[in-house]
């Protein structure tokens, strides 16, 4: 299995480059071959689960070479981007036609596919920065695709600070260089267990936690997304929302926290910090907003919380070491809701920009009794705003519930109720979009509107699909350890990951 | 239009006049002579790459600034229309090609991706010497056409003047 | 003491991106930060009084192709050298991106001005 590694990287990376050849005339070959690659990567990623290995590029030994690792939570990213793009790329087959550079269009969303595939492959912090900054160009480039006056502006705030972002990023793995003098994950993290950590770490510790919690949008750095989502065109705010403030944000802090550095209980309550001011800032700022896509931007920093919550539970529960079975449980937790998200949330950008294809307009004040005309779009969005608020059978409820317990079984039962508070401000945000766009009655200027068809309604008919049916990965035990046991394992060993690996003897 | 016209011809007939676009005479002299050099110099810095300072970036930033000279020499229609948009593009798209190429080779031949597959089986040569390193030479030839070409179109592509509301493209 | 002038001049930059009102202004802040990244790469690399990594025939064994150990005891660190390659590479790009944007936000607004570029809001 790990010979099909470079595959990932390779195969987009190829296609973005051979894709601008065919030009305006091969306009459909062009959409069908992306479209094909991106489903072959969602097979290729179904066909990793629950396998670890570690690629050596070129057959170089791990002092002087580059590796790409795949383990339970690369397996676990993996699949969760590959669903994401696959669904999106479908989508944006009929959606992008109002735009007239579409070949460009799809070499960009090959480039961000690759990078982010490269992103939660790679073994050492070198290329884990290179792998951002490709996935964050194509993003700046993508968010400004219409060239409108608002996407223009939108793409430039969102430039400004994602540089700035990258540029802390850079310096931190300067520091890290500096004073372990290895590149290499693996062998940093055996370098940082032998002498602890000194000052010059210890600094470049929170330059990580600043440059991607601005990556992640966590709340004191959120400034960028309401903007840049909400301008972009539907299929890119389902990818950004969805799996680049994921892999780029949570996914490169968690991997460098856990595996390389160690945990401590001031990082750890520094995350839960960053988390519920997240959750909270991002529910009451989302509830007042009129514009459908500004208030789905808004309702992602608030569900991002949830994860660095879980997540920051999971590291204060385990640098106390505690039972580590509720440190596991935690973990769980954060790791699943973001998953979930990742799907709910696409969707949810998905149908508004079916509905902004429909009615022209994105603002929900002028919408109203859209039910009656867009009956699959509705059905979609119900779907997802029922699994993100967090009723009973569908798959957000779960990961909230898991959370809870976590939260509960820890003793800080201050933490649950917050948890339980924001999920009824998503239930009020969400019940007004439902009230405001697909209830009510009809405008007279939108008597006409009829239902988009084709690859738009397959692609948000198999999202709804799947988040009905993602709660299964939790409560079927045979599913749970497969794929999402492993991950959690992953995290809950920390630093000595590698050496379980095997990685230290090559 | 005959201003054009004179300035095209002075390509092939030597005789340069001062035309309504571009610098003055003397600058587009020196600059036709010299764009040649610069060419050659850039080409140089590509090839010899794994022996001296340079490589593959360096290489494609000094071929990309032959052209800005004469872009900025002599305006921007008649670099266009020596090397069109469509053709820097396919130029751009060929490097990129070529490098995930060698890249590929190395799964073919060797089994490992971006294996130095040169490495003294097909091709063994001594140090120090042009024809040696393995796969970087042809790895260093793609990058710099690939980043020659995309540098001129990021110069090309800049210099669309944009007055009031309109922006002119092409 | 290089390094906190290194950090320095990263602190410049950032306040640059932070404070300033033009749109330009803006980029040449971003630049500066990303200079001062790059030059913190390189001075980590440094040895006193080493020579340039570069080989050639004095550094290299008559008869067996081996390289001089002397070689590796005196040349600087030649990781950071490449480090700092490919993160200009990347700045390049960005900086190409973000100027024609800035020119694009110029076609359209008219103004360089951020205080009047707010049709986002909220």
């Amino acid at each position: 299995m790990t010979k099909v590694l470079p595959a990932f990287v390779l195969i987009p990376l190829v296609m973005a480059f051979v894709l601008p050849v065919f030009g305006k005339k091969g306009k459909n070959i062009a959409t069908v071959l992306a479209n094909l690659v991106t489903i072959t990567l969602f097979v290729l990623a179904i066909a990793c689960i629950g396998k670890s290995g570690v690629y050596q590029v070129g057959n170089w030994s791990i002092r002087v070479g580059i590796i790409l690792v795949l383990d339970g939570l690369s397996s676990l990213m993996l699949l969760a981007i590959n669903l994401v793009s696959a669904a999106a790329m479908l989508f944006s087959a009929r959606y992008m036609e109002q735009y007239t550079a579409k070949s460009k269009y799809l070499s960009l969303f090959m480039l961000m596919v690759a990078a982010m595939n490269g992103l939660v492959l790679a073994g050492d912090l070198f290329n884990l920065f290179v792998f951002l900054e490709i996935a964050s160009l194509a993003s700046y480039a993508l968010v400004g695709f219409g060239c409108e006056h608002e996407e223009l502006e939108a793409s430039f705030k969102y430039m400004v600070l994602g540089s700035v972002a990258s540029s802390f990023i850079l310096f931190a793995i300067a520091l890290v260089y500096g004073n372990t003098a290895y590149l290499n994950m693996a062998c940093i993290s055996k370098s940082i267990q032998a002498s602890g950590l000194n000052i010059g770490l210890t600094f470049a510790l929170a330059l990580f936690i600043v440059g991607f919690g601005l990556k992640a949008a966590l709340v004191p750095f959120h400034a960028w997304l309401p903007d840049a989502h909400s301008s972009a065109p539907a299929p890119i705010s389902a990818m950004l929302s969805g799996i680049i403030i994921k892999t780029l944000g949570v996914y490169a802090l968690t991997r460098i926290l856990f595996n390389i550095f160690g945990v401590s209980i001031s990082v750890g309550w520094l995350l839960i910090t960053l988390g519920l001011l997240s959750m909270i800032a991002g529910a009451f700022l989302a509830i007042g907003q009129w514009d459908f896509k500004r208030l789905l931007a808004y309702s992602s920093i608030s569900q991002i919380g949830y994860v660095v919550l879980g997540i920051g539970l999971g590291a204060t529960l385990l640098a106390k070491k505690a039972n580590p079975a509720w440190a596991s449980l935690a973990l769980l937790g954060g790791l699943f809701h973001l998953v979930n998200h990742a799907v709910y949330k696409s969707l949810l950008f998905l149908t508004s920009g079916s509905v902004e294809m429909s009615t022209g307009t994105r603002q929900l004040k002028e919408m109203g009794g859209l039910a009656q005309r867009l009956p699959v779009t509705r059905t979609a969005c119900t779907v997802a705003s029922a699994s993100i608020v967090g009723i009973p059978p569908f798959s957000g409820f779960w990961s909230k519930l898991i959370l809870v317990i976590a939260a509960v079984q820890a003793g800080l039962y201050w933490i649950a109720a917050i948890i339980v508070f924001v999920s009824l401000c998503t239930l009020i945000m969400y019940l007004k979009v439902q009230r405001y766009a697909f209830l009510g009655e009809l405008p007279e200027n939108l008597q006409q509107i009829k239902e988009n068809k084709g690859s738009m309604l397959v692609a948000m008919a198999v999202l709804a699909f799947l988040c009905v049916l993602m709660g299964l990965l939790v409560i079927i035990p045979s599913l749970r350890d497969s794929i999402l046991k492993p991950a959690v394992d992953v995290l809950t060993v920390g630093p000595k990951h590698w050496e379980i690996a095997g990685i230290l003897k090559m | 239009m005959e201003q054009e016209q004179q300035n095209s011809n002075t390509m092939q007939t030597g005789k340069i006049s001062n035309g309504t676009k571009g610098m003055t005479v003397i600058v587009k002299t020196v600059s036709s002579w010299v764009k040649v050099l610069i060419f050659l110099f850039g080409i140089n810095i590509v090839l010899f790459g794994h022996l001296t300072p340079g490589g593959g970036f360096a290489g494609g930033v000094i071929l990309a600034s032959s052209y800005v000279l004469l872009m900025l020499a002599f305006g921007r229609e008649f670099v266009e229309e020596n090397l069109p948009l469509p053709l820097a593009s396919k130029l751009d798209c060929l490097g990129a090609f070529m490098f995930a190429l060698v890249a590929i080779l190395g799964i073919v031949l060797g089994g490992s991706f971006f294996l130095n597959f040169l490495y003294q089986k097909y091709l063994p040569g001594q140090p120090l010497h042009l024809v040696s390193a393995g796969i970087i030479p042809l790895a260093n030839i793609a990058i710099g056409l690939k980043v020659g070409a995309s540098l001129f179109l990021i110069t090309l592509m800049l210099s669309i003047s944009c007055k009031g509301r309109e922006c002119r493209f092409e | 003491m290089p390094y906190a002038l290194c950090f320095l001049l990263f602190m410049i930059g950032l306040y640059c991106a932070v404070v300033k009102k033009n749109l330009v202004k803006i980029v040449i802040g971003l630049a500066i930060m990303e200079y001062a990244v790059n030059l913190f790469l390189i001075m980590l690399g440094y040895r006193t009084g080493g020579t340039a990594p570069i080989l050639d025939k004095t550094y290299i064994e008559a008869g067996t192709n081996k390289i001089v150990a002397n070689f590796i005891n005196t040349s600087v660190d030649p990781l950071p050298q490449a480090l700092v390659l490919t993160a200009i590479v990347i700045s390049l790009g960005s900086l190409a991106l973000i100027i024609s944007i800035s020119i694009r936000i110029y076609g359209k607004y008219g103004t360089f001005d951020i205080t009047e570029i707010r049709r986002l809001k909220g």
